[in-house]
This record gives C-alpha cells, sequence and structure tokens, in this order.
C-alpha cells in the first residue's frame, strides 16, 4: 500500500542559501540516502512524488516548511522518522511527521496565511512610526518583475515584539501566501525603507485552510 | 589585519542576501569535513579557480580532498573562485577569499594547492591569491606566506604560470601530496629557510621548482636549454602515476545547489591507447589502467548509500576500451533496475555495440547520444589518427535512430592546418547524411546537434610542432560551416577563434608568457573560460605592453629539432616517438590501438621499476614482441 507522509520541517544553516527547485532535489537525495522507497512518476524523466508548501525565500530561515512525500508502501512514523533524520544534509531537521490521507488536496492549495518574524542587524528608529503609516495607507502600490500590484491587502498583521537576544525590537507579520496573492517580506521591508540585507527574516508558521 | 572566521562571517551576512547564488559561498554541505583547525598541524587549501558550480565536479580535486583529510595531521578545505558580483562586494567590504569549511582566509592556510586542468583559469587562479592576501609571486613570498603547489593537466607545461606557483606537481597527485605534505611538516619543525623547503621539494620525483631552474634562449627567442641550479632537482622532471588506481572516492560532498556534474564520478579507466595525435589527455594519461568491475559496482554502492545521487558517471577517455565494459553495465543495470538510477557512459567509439551498450541503459533518464567522429574526410582521419569510416558512422547513426534516440551529437574539429576547405565541406556533408539517416528511420522527428572545436597543438601531443591555423582561416571554414548547416533539424555551435587562440598561446607558452598572464589581469581579465567575460582586449594589451608576438607562438613553422620549453618535463612518452608519429601524420599513416600492438612510446621503459614493484599491476600495454616479429615498421 503506497503511503503519503507530512513533514515539518526547519531550514537553517547552510540550506538558508537553497532555494525551492534546490530544496526539493535535497529532499529527493535524503530520501534515496534513507532507503525508503519514494515513489516516481512514469515516462522518461521520472520524478518523485514530492510536494513542497510554499516557497521560501533565499536567505531566510524557517521553523515551519511543510513536505508531503508519497512511499511506495507502508512503514511505521517511527521507522521513517528515523531513516529520515539520519539522511538529512545539515541545515534541515525533521519537527514533526504524520501520516496523511492520500486523497488530501495539493499543500499548495492550503496555504493561506504566512508568519514571519523579522529581527534586524542595525537600530531602526521610529519603527513604530512606519508601521502607523503602512497601517493606516489604503493602499500601497508597488511593482515587482514590471507587475503593478497593491501590497496592503496582503498584509494580515504587523507587531512589534521585543528581540530578547538583542535587546531591540523585532517585528512580527503576517502575510496572505496564498497561490496567487502572496506577500513578499522583503516588499514591506522596502515600503518601510529597511534593507532587506540588513535583517533576518524567519518564517515561523504557515496557516493552512483546515487548520 | 587577516580577518579571523566570526569576523569574515559577520561581514558575510550583510553581502549572501544580495549575490547571486549565495549557497557557493557557505559550504555547510553533506559530507564536507571539518576538523578542529588549531588541533591539526597541517593545513592545505584545495582551490579550484572558478566557481563554485564548476569547481565542486572536478574529480581531482575531491580525490585529494578524501585522501588529505584521511590523514589525521592534516585537513583540507574547499576554495573556489568568487564570481564578479561577489568579488566586487568582497573588495568592497574587506573580505579576504576564505574556505567554505571553517571559512578560514586563505592565508591562513600552510599549503595552497590550486588545481590547473586548462588555461583558461590562469587569471583567476592569480585572482584567488590575490583575494586570498597572498602575494602573487613566488619570489615575494617570505617565511610565514602559504606554499602555493599547483597541479592538474594544464601543468604539463607549467613555464606560464612559473612566476606565481613555488612547486608544480606533474602528473598524478594521489601519492606526491602525500610525500609534499610530508616534506613541508619536516621543514616547518626545522626552523629552515623557505629556501630549503624549495630545495627538499625539488627532490621529490615529479615536483618541478621553477625557481631552481633557468631557462636560457636563443636571439630568435627560442629555447635553447633549460637547466637546473641546484643538484638536487629532477631532471627531465618525470610526471608521477600511480601503479594501480586507488579506489575511487565515495564520501562525496553532495552540493546543494546545481551544479555542472551532479553526480557520482567514477574513473573505470585511466589512460587511452586509441593514439589520437591532437588529443592532450591521451598522451599525458598513459599508460592504461583499469580498475575491476568488482571494485566500481562496489564504490558505487558505497557512494550512492553516502550521497544520494541520482546519477552516476562512468569516466575514462574512451569507454568502448574498458575491457569489460559489457559485464559492468550488465551488472550495474541489474543492479540497479527500477531505481530511477541515471547512468552516464560518456566518450563511446562509433560502432554499433555502443549502441547495444546505451540501449542498455536505456531505462534511466537518458539525453541524447554522442559520437565524436573529429573529421569527415578520410585524409584528415588518417592524418589525426582517427580512422573512422563514413559507413560505420551511418550505420552506428541509424541504429542510434532506430533504437528510439532523436538527437545525435556529433563532435568535429576543424583548423589542422592540413585541413582544407574541402575536408571542412566533408563535415556539411556528413552531417546532412547523418540527419538524412535519421529521416529515413524515425522521419522528421531526428535531430542532430553538431559541436565543432578548433584545433589548438598542444604540447607533448605529435601536433606539437604544427602551428595553429590562422585566424581569417578559422573564420573561413567556420563561416562555411554556419552557411551551408543553416537547417531546422541541426543545431550547431562553435569556439570563438580568439579563446582558441588564447588557449593556444597559453597552451604553448614559454616563461615570458607568465608577464602577459600577470599583465592580462592586471588588466582586468578573468574568467577566460566564460564567454559573456571572455576579454581579447585585454589579452592583446597584454602582449603589447610586454613586447612579445603572440604569433611567435602559434603561427610559426617549427623544425623537427627545435627545443619546447617544455621539453623538461617528460610524460614518460618520449620526444623521438612523438616525432615519428607527426612524420607518420605527414604521409597519411595511422597507427592502431596499442593495446594490440606496441609502438614503443617509451612508457615502459619510464616506469618500468615501478612496474617490477607492482607485478600484478594491470597495465594495459601488450607484451613488446621482438622486432622480428613486428610486420608494422617499428619506430622506437
Amino acid at each position: 500500500m503506497p503511503m503519503r507522509i507530512r513533514i515539518t520541517f526547519s531550514k537553517a544553516g547552510a540550506m538558508q542559501y537553497v532555494g525551492h527547485l534546490d530544496l526539493h532535489r535535497s529532499w529527493e537525495r535524503a530520501f534515496r540516502r534513507s532507503g525508503l522507497p519514494l515513489e516516481y512518476s512514469q515516462g522518461f524523466h521520472p520524478q518523485p512524488h514530492l510536494n513542497l508548501a510554499c516557497a521560501l525565500p533565499l536567505g531566510f530561515t524557517s521553523q515551519c516548511e511543510l513536505l508531503d512525500a508519497w512511499l511506495e508502501s507502508d512503514f511505521s512514523l517511527i521507522d521513517i522518522q528515523q531513516a529520515i533524520s539520519a539522511a538529512l544534509p545539515p541545515g534541515l531537521e525533521i519537527l514533526a511527521l504524520e501520516n496523511i490521507d492520500l486523497s488530501l488536496p495539493a499543500l499548495q492549495t492550503q496555504v493561506t496565511s504566512a508568519v514571519y518574524v523579522i529581527t534586524f542587524l542595525d537600530d531602526f528608529p521610529e519603527l513604530d512610526g512606519r508601521l502607523q503609516g503602512i497601517s493606516h495607507a489604503e493602499h500601497l502600490p508597488r511593482l515587482r518583475r514590471n507587475k503593478s500590484y497593491d501590497l496592503r491587502p496582503l498584509i494580515e498583521d504587523m507587531t512589534i515584539i521585543p528581540d530578547k537576544n538583542a535587546g531591540k525590537d523585532a517585528l512580527r507579520i503576517q502575510l496572505a501566501a496564498r497561490e496567487a496573492a502572496t506577500g513578499r517580506p522583503e516588499e514591506l521591508l522596502d515600503e518601510l525603507g529597511i534593507k532587506f540585507e540588513d535583517t533576518r527574516i524567519h518564517r515561523e508558521k504557515l496557516i493552512l485552510l483546515s487548520s | 589585519m587577516v580577518l579571523t572566521p566570526p569576523e569574515i562571517n559577520l561581514k558575510l551576512e550583510r553581502i549572501l542576501p544580495i549575490v547571486q547564488k549565495p549557497a557557493r559561498y557557505v559550504g555547510g554541505e553533506l559530507n564536507q569535513v571539518v576538523k578542529n583547525w588549531d588541533s591539526i598541524e597541517t593545513h592545505v587549501a584545495l582551490v579550484f579557480p572558478d566557481i563554485y558550480d564548476i569547481g565542486m565536479s572536478n574529480l581531482g580535486l575531491a580525490i585529494l580532498y578524501e585522501l588529505i583529510n584521511d590523514r589525521p595531521d592534516t585537513l583540507a578545505e574547499r576554495v573556489y573562485s568568487p564570481w564578479i558580483d561577489m568579488e566586487a562586494a568582497m573588495r568592497k567590504y574587506g573580505i579576504p577569499v576564505y574556505s567554505l569549511e571553517s571559512h578560514q582566509p586563505l592565508s591562513a592556510f600552510d599549503i595552497i594547492g590550486i588545481s590547473l586542468p586548462y588555461e583558461t583559469v590562469y587569471t583567476n587562479a592569480l585572482n584567488v591569491l590575490d583575494l586570498g592576501g597572498i602575494p602573487i609571486f613566488s619570489a615575494e613570498r617570505r617565511e610565514t606566506d602559504a606554499l602555493v603547489i599547483a597541479g592538474g593537466h594544464a601543468t604539463f607545461n607549467p613555464e606560464p604560470m612559473y612566476k606565481f606557483v613555488d612547486a608544480f606537481v606533474i602528473g598524478e597527485g594521489e601519492q606526491v601530496i602525500q610525500e609534499v605534505i610530508n616534506a613541508y611538516q619536516s621543514w616547518k619543525r626545522s626552523n629552515l629557510s623557505r629556501q630549503q623547503l624549495l630545495i627538499s621539494l625539488t627532490s621529490i620525483p615529479g615536483v618541478y621548482v621553477p625557481s631552481l631552474y633557468q631557462v636560457h634562449y636563443h636571439p630568435d627567442g627560442t629555447v635553447d636549454r633549460t637547466e637546473k641550479l641546484v643538484e638536487q632537482a629532477n631532471f627531465p622532471v618525470r610526471k608521477r602515476i600511480v601503479p594501480v588506481l586507488p579506489p575511487p572516492p565515495t564520501r562525496l560532498i553532495v552540493p546543494n545547489i546545481e551544479t555542472v556534474h551532479n553526480r557520482v564520478p567514477i574513473e573505470i579507466m585511466r589512460g587511452c591507447t586509441r593514439g589520437c595525435r591532437f588529443c592532450h589527455a591521451g598522451m599525458v594519461s598513459r599508460p592504461v589502467r583499469e580498475r575491476s568491475v568488482t571494485e566500481i559496482v562496489q564504490a558505487i554502492d558505497t557512494a550512492l548509500k553516502h550521497t544520494g545521487f541520482e546519477e552516476i558517471g562512468l569516466l575514462s577517455l574512451s569507454s568502448s576500451d574498458y575491457t569489460h565494459i559489457s559485464e559492468l553495465i550488465q551488472s550495474i543495470t541489474s543492479k540497479y533496475h527500477g531505481e530511477n538510477l541515471g547512468i552516464s557512459l560518456p566518450s563511446l567509439r562509433i560502432e554499433s555495440f555502443s549502441v547495444v551498450l546505451m540501449d542498455l541503459l536505456r531505462e534511466s533518464r537518458h539525453g541524447g547520444f554522442t559520437l565524436a567522429p573529429e573529421a569527415a574526410t578520410e585524409d584528415m582521419r588518417k592524418i589525426i589518427n582517427k580512422p573512422v569510416s563514413t559507413a560505420q558512422l551511418l550505420e552506428t547513426a541509424h541504429q542510434i535512430y532506430s533504437r528510439g534516440w532523436t538527437t545525435i551529437k556529433l563532435y568535429f574539429m576543424i583548423g589542422h592546418p592540413a585541413e582544407t576547405l574541402d575536408d571542412v565541406k566533408a563535415i556539411v556533408e556528413l552531417c546532412k547524411l547523418v540527419l538524412a539517416e535519421g529521416r529515413k528511420t524515425i522521419g522528421h522527428r531526428a535531430k542532430l546537434n553538431v559541436g565543432v572545436s578548433t584545433f589548438i597543438p598542444k604540447p607533448h601531443t605529435p601536433f606539437q610542432w604544427v602551428s595553429c591555423d590562422s585566424v581569417e582561416q578559422i573564420q573561413s571554414k567556420q563561416s562555411l560551416l554556419k552557411q551551408e548547416l543553416r537547417h531546422r533539424d541541426i543545431k550547431l555551435t562553435w569556439t570563438n577563434p580568439e579563446v582558441t587562440l588564447l588557449e593556444a598561446w597559453l597552451s604553448r607558452g614559454d616563461r615570458r608568457m607568465a608577464d602577459v598572464v600577470f599583465q592580462a589581469w592586471k588588466n582586468g581579465s578573468r574568467f577566460d573560460a566564460w564567454q559573456d567575460q571572455f576579454n581579447f582586449e585585454a589579452w592583446s594589451s597584454a602582449f603589447e605592453s610586454t613586447h612579445l608576438d603572440p604569433f611567435f607562438y602559434t603561427h610559426r613553422v617549427r623544425s623537427s629539432d627545435e627545443v619546447f620549453p617544455w621539453d623538461h618535463i617528460s610524460t614518460g612518452v618520449r620526444k623521438k616517438f612523438l616525432l615519428q608519429d607527426f612524420q607518420l601524420s605527414l604521409e597519411y599513416q595511422t597507427r592502431m590501438d596499442c593495446r594490440l600492438h606496441c609502438f614503443a612510446c617509451g612508457i615502459l621503459p619510464a616506469f618500468a621499476d615501478l612496474r617490477r614493484e607492482n607485478p600484478t599491476a594491470p597495465w594495459s600495454c601488450p607484451q613488446v614482441k621482438s622486432p622480428q616479429m613486428v610486420k608494422v615498421t617499428d619506430y622506437s
């Protein structure tokens, strides 16, 4: 009997600089090393049956990435956990593992929002004021890859939180992450007049339709 | 001040988010080896002077990485060239080139080993030294500076890099690298001068310390003689070989991003007995040594467990010549049936059997089918000693198309001075015949890719006496091809004639060429192997400012008794043999596969001792028959 598993994993260290497609490849190799029989598509270019929820931009870390994987046969979750954990490359770690129904809809269609925590390498004065400006704006017209869009409706929440390690302010934001409507933290930072490279961005949570 | 790894990391934090492919610069991949820096006696940086994406696929460095890291007293870490954007950021923020494993600056290493597999990385090598805070010129390095060594196929003519490298390691590095490290360690413990280190290195077989040799020139610019300046120095410097191939590396680093060859590389055989006269690799990597099927299959198995790669590459200069090729392919395909493993088998001979082999590998993902006829007329085939008949090529093409491949890729070479426009027209005709064969077999699905490279008369080959084709001649040959092969189903690629020129200058250069390399780098040259970065202007003006005539190196008829700048480097193949082979080419004479008949190239006497010490070493040289028994003229 084939089985479908859902893995919640963290992405950090060297892996934070690895993009979506390459991450896919890293997971395929981890499964190949683990000896678990990953399901492959038919044809001349067989592809592993793996499904990542929502691309994490290059340079971000995360504690909430989701992967669905289809195996050719049934295994206990304990065995799977052990086999994969031993095979993962540095920078990926399994946080949760569950057996899910084969018929569940594709992960990508289930994500609605994402929560990010942004910490700052430098001090940013008047962060609060800058946030107010954005909160009160009705529209935030922006241009990305030659397409204009409104960032404002994609921002679902912004809160200033303490960055305990640095004794500074940090920012927690919730952005829409639907397939055709994804808010990007670096776009919001740009609105705030903060350079992406002067921050660290961590994805804390993915919010799914069902949850 | 030299930065420490934490200081480097702090600066990187703001740079990595804004450069292309930051994963090139962080390391941290599966199977990288990180040792405790302070508890290790000797630190070796293995430098590949091109970007990560290219360097990670270099098998030579992967071999050395594993061998050196197996020593408990030594560590090896990787260093690659930063791409243009990263270099700009590093220079702006004062970040030195650093190793990927522990982010140590290059200058913290004891030994810097640079891989020089081809000439177009020379300016990158200088750039890496410069970015690493290492004095560019060997003569300017002091006791506290790292020892800079280099190896790789390009170093069979080390002279154009003689000013920048303290010691070259000629030939295969597996054993000699250990001897170099040992010599370095005894020197370090001894408190002797840097000169003493160089002298101790120069007596290691296979090591060439250029500062301990002097070159004398004739008034016309050709070499009169090269002499050694110290008694201990090797003369000639004979390349090193390993009598038996050591086990292939299996704990390979798994890159997190796409690289050129993202797979398990397994060298099934080293060397080649075909004797193609243009082929540098075939001449410098003799004798042929094969690995056993058992060893190869075992290595594949271990490597797949360690890495999870979905592809393996079975590497050699001529796969079809591997004695047990059928057995090998059969055992691999039966073992990995249904595992979605891609198996690539490059360098196949033009014969039906190759198609049978590839057919066995079909279950896996695969691309087109590549063949390298190199020439299209009987005369040219005889000149280059690659006699493949047109009928044989067409029959093979038919087999390929009929077994389901829709694309064939053909490699040709133009630019031998004996080649006429008619020989080039024959390439066009041959391509059309091959495509017609495809049409007959599978109709309009048939496609043909044609790659045409340009001949470079490489050192240590029978063509080292030959001059390069004139640029005009190359251009007219190329435009003929471009014009005549304009076809919906034919895709033609060719080499920029200026890049070919550069490669020819550098591969044939003498010591004076080092000034040109330096000047070109000063003029901004780097990434010469990259079409979008190649800067011919920088090289032309480098020649001008050094008052050297570039065409002296590449467009000149050479007498048979000319002393070449690389003559004091010995590949084991005798110059006399090469000259005879060159003379045969002028008479359209070919020589058969030397597995079948020994032509006394010199490799056996050169390594007679090694062979005696390893009586069971399976070299693929035949029993040398007594002269009376030999029908073909014995050219020894």
